[in-house]
């Protein structure tokens, strides 16, 4: 079993190795979550404090159901509506919190790189579970899970990334896990949502659709996130739509055992059409969202372990 | 010969105005520079005799450093910086004279708190300083300060520091009425729109740490508006951080125009580079924000062929909460009086900046654009002087930094060339 990190802030930092390994276990874990009971003691007695700075429905709850059935002790804190609006800074609730022994700590905010601060500052183990553009890492592993699962492998595909790549930590995360993986991935958006040099990730770049998609694998598409633009980024909803959106006619460009993903919630209509996003044999946006739950696991049993210098924990 | 001499023996001078670099003697009378000697005067023929004398010892001995921008947090902030702690960085640093910002709570904008900071400056700091005042009432680029009033009570410049003055028509006036004084406006051009919410140089580093980048274009964009405003009104310009090849060009061809133009960089942008920024580390956000290592070659190029005039510190003092922030938040800035010369160092270690050349940069030019007597090694000159030595090693303690914040990006890296002692009008002000 290879496992090194003590924190997961970001696919960059971890091996190709260790995702295998974090795959492996989650794979295990997506059996167990099948089962009518679902719960191990592998965490139990330890406390796992989860920290949104920004408004999270289902990556806060896929975190709370993993920590709970892995025995944990669970609890959110709102951040929004806390201390910060009392002037605290991020530091010196990280110093609170990490005062109270918390274990595993998940922590979402708006700004690239607070939760690599904040994990300089405290004992326990760091989840990453978005800051700001930078990195969602366990997204990219819910969508290798998702596609390892579907196509039977993680190397050799051929993935297209689709929409608003400018403001998606979950794009970065995943072209950094498909390149680690040694697929190929091209990334499709109009020019005004690709970061700059882009290009220099190792992918291809395609400012037209249906040739960005032509023969791929996978097909992830991202949510335009409307609350991120300063504004101006694309004319209007329904032109992006017209030319960005993912409907029947230009998946046919893929291969047509092509899997549809997107990481949610979706804008029906905007960046997908709705009776795509709904269709069992396209479509594994369930299935993402189920891996999530195995993948949050996985990921915190690996952390919690790689402290245990002896391998304590079972 | 009078009682207040002193003779500097055995100095390797480094005189920026002659380019010269060699062994010799310098004497110090009454505060000024008396003479220069050559290696080859015997001074006992010549009859030379002081009442003090310092054998430098075969170090460097250059006219001190005339740092123009340096922020000292009076009024408002001085929790973070001091005229004395500022002051006695300075003397540290080899820095002689400081030119400071106006971009204080509130802004050094009035003749009134011109006085202010005039009085404060005289009481409590070792080397010499001057004072900019706002160009604008606020720095909020809409009417223009008292030029006249300011300029009769010592401002020795104007400027809205990293503030663009937005509106062209309120940038145009301002320098139409300051050129009739022959006031020199200082300016940090970048296209303001462009540059919005930016903390780092857009880039694949920027994309890779998901932060919010600006186009390196801002920067040409924002020069060549001014430069046609200065074109039209015939202003005296300082563009201050020119820290792009791509504005090189417009720079290049508005001085060859005849158009009175100088430019800064801050020395950061000429020895760090955009990945610096590495994980985070806030103490390297800067404003402009570092760029790629081709620009800074292109930059300590542009030292070298005297296309950019002069380097400066850029010296911003935060303190410790504002930058243990998240990168977007935290507040742009560090501070460099002390660390300076040993990152100017890297430039002459690396081969590419001879000393004379550097000081040139980090003197003369700067005392010439303002129109001081400072940075020559000529007789009559004051006699502020920094006797150093390129080659010490040493590795930088920010904590034992003399500034009150402790914000430098130079943190626990290895460095070379330390100060061995400082003098202001022959008076020794800092000795190592």
């Amino acid at each position: 079993m290879n496992w090194r990190a003590k924190h997961l802030l970001g696919i960059e930092h971890l091996g190709p190795d260790e995702i295998t390994t974090l795959l492996d276990l989650a794979d295990q874990y997506v059996s167990l979550n099948r089962q009518q009971i679902k719960h191990r003691d592998t965490l139990a007695g330890l406390t796992q404090i989860n920290m949104f700075f920004e408004n999270s429905t289902r990556t806060q709850a896929s975190f709370e159901l993993a920590g709970k059935r892995l025995g944990a002790d669970v609890m959110n804190m709102a951040m929004q509506a806390s201390s910060i609006k009392k002037g605290e800074t991020l530091i010196d609730t990280a110093m609170t919190l990490n005062a109270m022994h918390p274990d595993l700590l998940v922590v979402r905010h708006p700004h690239s790189g607070a939760v690599n601060l904040l994990a300089d500052k405290v004992n326990c183990a760091v989840l990453n579970a978005g800051d700001g553009r930078h990195e969602h890492p366990t997204q990219a592993l819910l969508d290798a899970l998702t596609i390892r699962r579907a196509k039977g492998r993680l190397h050799r595909l051929s993935i297209a990334i689709c929409g608003d790549i400018a403001h998606s930590r979950v794009a970065r995360s995943n072209i950094l896990l498909l390149g680690k993986m040694e697929n190929r991935i091209r990334l499709i958006g109009p020019p005004t949502l690709m970061p700059s040099q882009v290009a220099e990730f190792g992918v291809e770049v395609f400012e037209d659709m249906r040739e960005g998609l032509q023969d791929v694998d996978v097909v992830m598409m991202l949510r335009l996130q409307r609350e991120r633009m300063d504004g101006g980024f694309i004319p209007s909803e329904r032109e992006y739509y017209h030319r960005y959106g993912l409907d029947a006619e230009k998946l046919a460009y893929a291969k047509p055992d092509a899997i549809v993903m997107h990481p949610g919630p979706m804008n029906r209509g905007v960046e997908i059409d709705g009776t795509l996003a709904d269709d069992i044999n396209r479509s594994v946006i369930q299935e993402q969202v189920e891996m999530g739950v195995a993948v949050r696991m996985a990921a915190m049993e690996l952390l919690i372990q790689a402290r245990q210098p002896k391998g304590v924990l079972v | 010969m009078t009682d207040m001499t002193t003779l500097f023996t055995n100095a390797r001078l480094i005189d920026p105005q002659a380019g010269t670099d060699q062994i010799g003697s310098l004497l110090v009378l009454d505060g000024l520079i008396s003479k220069v000697f050559g290696q080859d005067t015997d001074l006992k023929e010549e009859n030379i005799t002081a009442v003090n004398s310092f054998d430098c010892a075969g170090k460097c001995l250059a006219p001190g450093i005339v740092d123009i921008g340096v922020k000292v947090c009076e009024p408002g902030e001085r929790h973070k910086e001091s005229f004395r702690s500022a002051g006695q960085a300075a003397a540290a640093g080899g820095v002689t004279t400081m030119v400071t910002r106006p971009d204080t709570l509130p802004a050094i904008d009035t003749p009134e708190t011109l006085e202010f900071v005039t009085r404060r400056a005289q009481e409590d700091s070792p080397v010499n300083i001057r004072h900019m005042a706002a160009l604008t009432k606020g720095r909020e680029g809409r009417e223009m300060v008292e030029i006249g009033f300011l300029q009769d009570a010592g401002a020795v410049a104007f400027t809205d520091c990293d503030r663009v003055v937005q509106s062209t028509k309120v940038f145009a006036r301002a320098l139409t009425y300051a050129r009739s004084l022959g006031a020199l406006v200082m300016a940090h051009p970048q296209d303001p729109g462009l540059s919005q919410a930016a903390a780092v140089t857009s880039g694949k580093f920027a994309s890779l740490r998901g932060l919010p980048g600006v186009s390196p274009m801002a920067e040409r964009m924002g020069l060549q508006r001014d430069l046609a405003l200065v074109e039209m009104t015939g202003a005296k310009y300082h563009a201050d951080g020119i820290t792009t090849q791509s504005a090189l060009p417009a720079l290049k061809q508005a001085k060859r125009d005849g158009l009175d133009v100088t430019a800064g960089i801050n020395i950061h942008h000429l020895t760090l580079n955009a990945l610096d920024v590495g994980d985070y580390r806030t103490f390297f956000k800067i404003k402009p924000p570092l760029r790629d290592e081709d620009d800074r070659v292109a930059m300590v190029e542009a030292i070298a062929d005297g296309t950019i005039d002069i380097i400066s510190s850029m010296h911003t003092p935060q303190d410790e909460e504002s930058k243990r922030l998240p990168f977007e938040e935290a507040a742009s800035g560090a501070v460099a009086l002390e660390t300076l010369l040993p990152a100017a160092m890297r430039l002459y270690h690396s081969g590419m900046i001879k000393l004379p050349i550097l000081w040139r940069a980090l003197s003369l030019n700067p005392a010439k654009r303002l129109g001081l007597p400072a940075g020559r090694l000529n007789p009559g000159a004051p006699a502020d002087l920094v006797l150093f030595d390129p080659d010490a090693p040493f590795v930088l303690d920010r904590f034992k930094l003399q500034s009150k914040s402790k914000n430098t990006p130079f943190d626990g890296q290895r460095m070379q060339g330390k100060v061995i002692a400082t003098f202001v009008g022959g008076k020794q002000v800092f000795g190592a």
